[in-house]
């Protein structure tokens, strides 16, 4: 790797001189916006993450407040949602509208872009020891790709006939039939251009991610010396690769389904009494395909903040990761189980019910690989020295999420309970929980730990702790109800209602949820304030400020572009050597090589001195 | 920590990191896994051609007495039996072998550049670039025919219960059988001669930059090499188009 001459910053400390004086004589443009560096690629991921997070939540404000008072009027939103406000009622498409994109922007712009966007890019050159990703440019591309995605998703929101309506799985026919409902118009001819983008930047961002974990690792760094987010990451990068392209089948045959009059999932259908003339296809095909992503993508999603928050457990309990390879295994075993439980989204589509238990069986299955974290999780807690930092409690909220979360899906995935089950509050609440919420926290969890290093300065701690137990309150608050509504058999996606008697009860656990979910966004902002104050103003960072033991904390407090002022570090040992008895200090950096640490050395270790 | 590393030497072995361990440049890596990606998305439009014809009828009755209905899948071997200059001769499947048998040599050809790359023979690359570009453009053209003959259709049609006849193909309708074959015919013979012409436009480039001497300033032709990789992949993908829409 020293052939890699890239020119660095001399003086660490002078963050801003060194802009003034840096080799390559960069522009502004080619400096933060179309830039090559990794780590400025990961904050434009992580803001335009939080852009859309934000955006995401409004949305789901907006139809909560339909949902807690169906009888109230909205006439003070009419300002922001103009035409959507009919007689200060929320015009019944736009609600459907409104979830569609809640969904679409969580889960894809924001859980997987903006979650393994960032600290893919972030953290997989910094803790291999890379200099950067193995090909910068196509990382720039990937981000732009994204970008553009991105600016046609929101452009959408703002089209006279509103964006895309037909649920973010946008099934057909619904999704396929202009005439169907004003959001199959234009607003979801955007919906599919925009994710066939959103894949073609992800494949273009997965590709280098695998590449760069195999090809540039520094001298010692074994697949089993590397820290858990990099295996993460790794496979959430090939989850990403084999997943998405199917997606992108099923958009394209979509896009012609609804633009140049194939046939390929519609049948049969009438319109206002009219026959069409596409016969021959299947609306279920098109959910095979889609789930055949859409379930991998769920794990996509919560595998990133997996690794994260095993590393920052570990490092703030003090201890190693309690089994290492036992992690990696489950890991592994989640990522090729994922591409075979796809139809246990599809129980009730009148699939055979043999085929159903084959589904039921595999899906069951991944509570075993989920389980092995989650116990490795808390015994890596267990009688550790923890340290309660924000990120590490954000870590800990992740596990109890993952739990709470992860015990409805062994309910759900029984075919004979999903028929209940199926569409309801219920379905909502597990999945909010265990990939919703939960990536979520694992999202903020490596926000407040890796801060420093891609700001330099620390987030506030306080505000932190006050964010954490707002934003776990909240998500219980919120979604323990909606559990209960679910079983009950409230249907998800419906506007009203008020129409059925038998829901009538639960008016007031609507409005609680409801006020439970202003109370949980409101509480973001005191994050962002934290956020964007802590840039500027935030106490400054050492180089370890967590005493962490992997390598991208032997960096600079700021790295300049390639990393490392000399050469890249070598590795001699795995990366959770915490509090090892014998040792001088509770962490031993992976640079640190065993001839170095022979108080501390195991038997098995005295070979390697 | 600067000190430690020159103390002793980090483990070396295959996956011990600082090597690239499947003796492949990131760039080749690249290029492999866009293809296994790229794999997936065929794999599933190959899955809905599978599925969508398994939903509808075979044709049943004697091969001889075969006529163009919607009401069944038609047998390949009907469809494609046309060749340019022979108009109204029955010949099945000749002009796709053909085709089939141009995109192959066009592989055999594009072997011989990455070949003359790894020579350094810069004379030998531009020749068997020239060779592919040149196969690659005849495929297309060919398949160009081939989708024209399928737009325009047979001097017999398709007899409709009404009394007319129907030639041709379009999106919702086609003389050969369920709109769907049209459909399935059009998107992935579509999709896949889409991929043949990215790749003949970069194998365009390639030779450009080869004429200009970029590659062998360079050192080496290891673009010449994934672009060869990218163009045997779609020549792959062809053989099970090929086997499935004419084959089986």
């Amino acid at each position: 790797m020293s052939s890699t001459d890239i020119s660095m910053t001399r003086d660490v400390h002078h963050v801003h001189e060194e802009h003034d004086e840096h080799h390559h004589d960069q522009n502004f443009f080619e400096k933060y916006i179309f830039s090559l560096d990794h780590k400025v690629i990961a904050k434009q991921y992580l803001f335009m993450g939080i852009f859309w997070a934000f955006v995401g939540g409004f949305l789901s404000i907006l139809f909560r407040l339909q949902l807690g008072w169906p009888e109230a009027t909205f006439t003070f939103l009419e300002p922001i949602l103009g035409g959507w406000i009919e007689n200060g009622k929320l015009n019944p498409e736009f609600y459907l509208a409104l979830v569609t994109m809640h969904g679409t922007i969580m889960v894809f712009f924001v859980l997987t872009a903006g979650l393994s966007g960032t600290f893919s890019n972030f953290l997989i050159p910094l803790q291999i020891g890379a200099r950067d990703m193995a090909s910068g440019f196509m990382n720039m591309l990937s981000f732009w790709v994204f970008f553009i995605a991105s600016v046609i998703m929101f452009w959408s929101l703002f089209i006279e006939t509103g964006p895309a309506a037909g649920g973010w799985t946008v099934y057909p026919p619904l999704s396929a039939l202009p005439e169907a409902i004003q959001g199959s118009g234009d607003g979801m001819t955007m919906w599919l251009i925009s994710m066939a983008l959103f894949i073609v930047s992800q494949l273009l961002g997965g590709v280098n991610y695998i590449t760069t974990v195999i090809n540039l690792r520094t001298k010692g760094m074994s697949m089993t010396k590397i820290p858990l987010t990099i295996w993460a990451f790794l496979l959430t990068a090939v989850l990403g690769l084999l997943a998405f392209p199917v997606l992108l089948s099923a958009a394209l045959l979509l896009i012609f389904d609804r633009s140049f009059g194939t046939s390929f999932f519609l049948s049969d259908i009438y319109i206002a009494g009219q026959a069409l003339s596409n016969t021959g296809g299947s609306a279920i095909l098109f959910q095979h395909l889609f789930w055949f992503l859409g379930h991998p993508e769920v794990y996509i999603v919560i595998l990133p903040a997996m690794g994260l928050v095993s590393e920052v457990i570990a490092t703030n309990a003090r201890k190693p990761i309690f089994g290492y390879r036992a992690m990696i295994g489950s890991m592994v075993g989640i990522a090729v189980l994922s591409f075979v439980v796809w139809a246990h989204h599809m129980f009730v589509t009148g699939m055979n019910p043999f085929l159903g238990s084959v589904f039921m069986f595999l899906t069951l299955i991944i509570a075993v690989p989920s389980a092995v974290k989650v116990f490795n999780w808390i015994a890596t807690i267990w009688r550790g020295n923890v340290r309660f930092t924000a990120a590490m409690l954000f870590a800990i909220g992740f596990v109890s999420l993952f739990i709470s979360g992860g015990l409805t899906g062994i309910i759900l995935g029984n075919s004979a309970l999903d028929i209940q089950l199926h569409d309801t509050y219920f379905v909502v609440a597990h999945f909010h929980l265990v990939m919703g919420a939960a990536a979520f926290f694992g999202m903020f969890c490596g926000v407040y730990h890796w801060y420093p290093k891609m700001f330099g300065r620390m987030m506030d701690e306080k505000l932190g702790y006050i964010h954490f137990w707002l934003t776990f309150i909240a998500v219980y608050l919120v979604f323990m109800p909606m559990h209960y509504i679910g079983i009950a058999g409230f249907p998800r996606r419906y506007y009203n209602w008020t129409g059925f008697e038998t829901f009538n009860i639960f008016t007031d656990l609507n409005t609680f949820i409801s006020l439970a979910a202003i109370f949980g966004f409101v509480a973001q902002f005191i994050f962002l304030f934290n956020f964007v104050y802590s840039i500027f103003r935030g106490r400054r960072a050492t180089e370890n400020p967590w005493h962490s033991n992997t390598l991208e904390w032997t960096t600079p407090v700021l790295p300049g572009h390639g990393n490392w002022p000399g050469e890249i570090p070598a590795v001699y040992r795995w990366p959770y050597d915490y509090s090892k008895p014998g040792a001088a200090e509770d962490y031993i950096p992976q640079t640190v090589p065993f001839s170095q640490t022979q108080s501390s050395n195991l038997p098995n270790e005295k070979d390697f001195e | 920590m600067s000190t430690s590393t020159t103390l002793e030497a980090p483990k070396s072995g295959t996956w011990d990191g600082g090597n690239e361990p499947m003796k492949a440049s990131y760039g080749k890596l690249m290029m492999w896994f866009f293809l296994l990606s790229d794999a997936f998305t065929f794999g599933a439009f190959l899955i809905v051609y599978g599925l969508t014809r398994h939903a509808h009828t075979p044709y049943t009755g004697e091969a001889e007495a075969f006529t163009f209905s919607t009401e069944w899948w038609p047998i390949p071997e009907k469809v494609f039996n046309a060749f340019p200059g022979f108009h109204g001769v029955d010949l099945p499947l000749a002009f796709v072998a053909l085709m089939t048998m141009i995109l192959i040599f066009s592989s055999v050809t594009m072997v011989l550049a990455v070949e003359a790359g790894h020579r350094m023979d810069k004379k030998d690359v531009e020749k068997w670039l020239l060779w592919t570009i040149l196969f690659g453009a005849t495929f297309l053209a060919c398949q160009a025919w081939e989708w024209t003959h399928f737009i325009v259709g047979t001097d017999e049609g398709m007899l409709l219960p009404d009394g007319t006849t129907y030639h041709g193909a379009s999106m919702a309708f086609n003389q050969y059988g369920p709109p769907l074959f049209a459909n399935l015919f059009f998107f992935i013979t579509g999709f896949h001669g889409f991929h043949v012409f990215i790749g003949w436009t970069l194998l365009i480039v390639a030779f450009i930059s080869t004429v200009n001497g970029v590659y062998h300033k360079r050192g080496h032709y290891e673009m010449v090499e994934k672009i060869g990789l990218y163009w045997h992949f779609v020549d792959l993908v062809w053989v099970f188009v090929f086997t499935f829409f004419y084959l089986i």
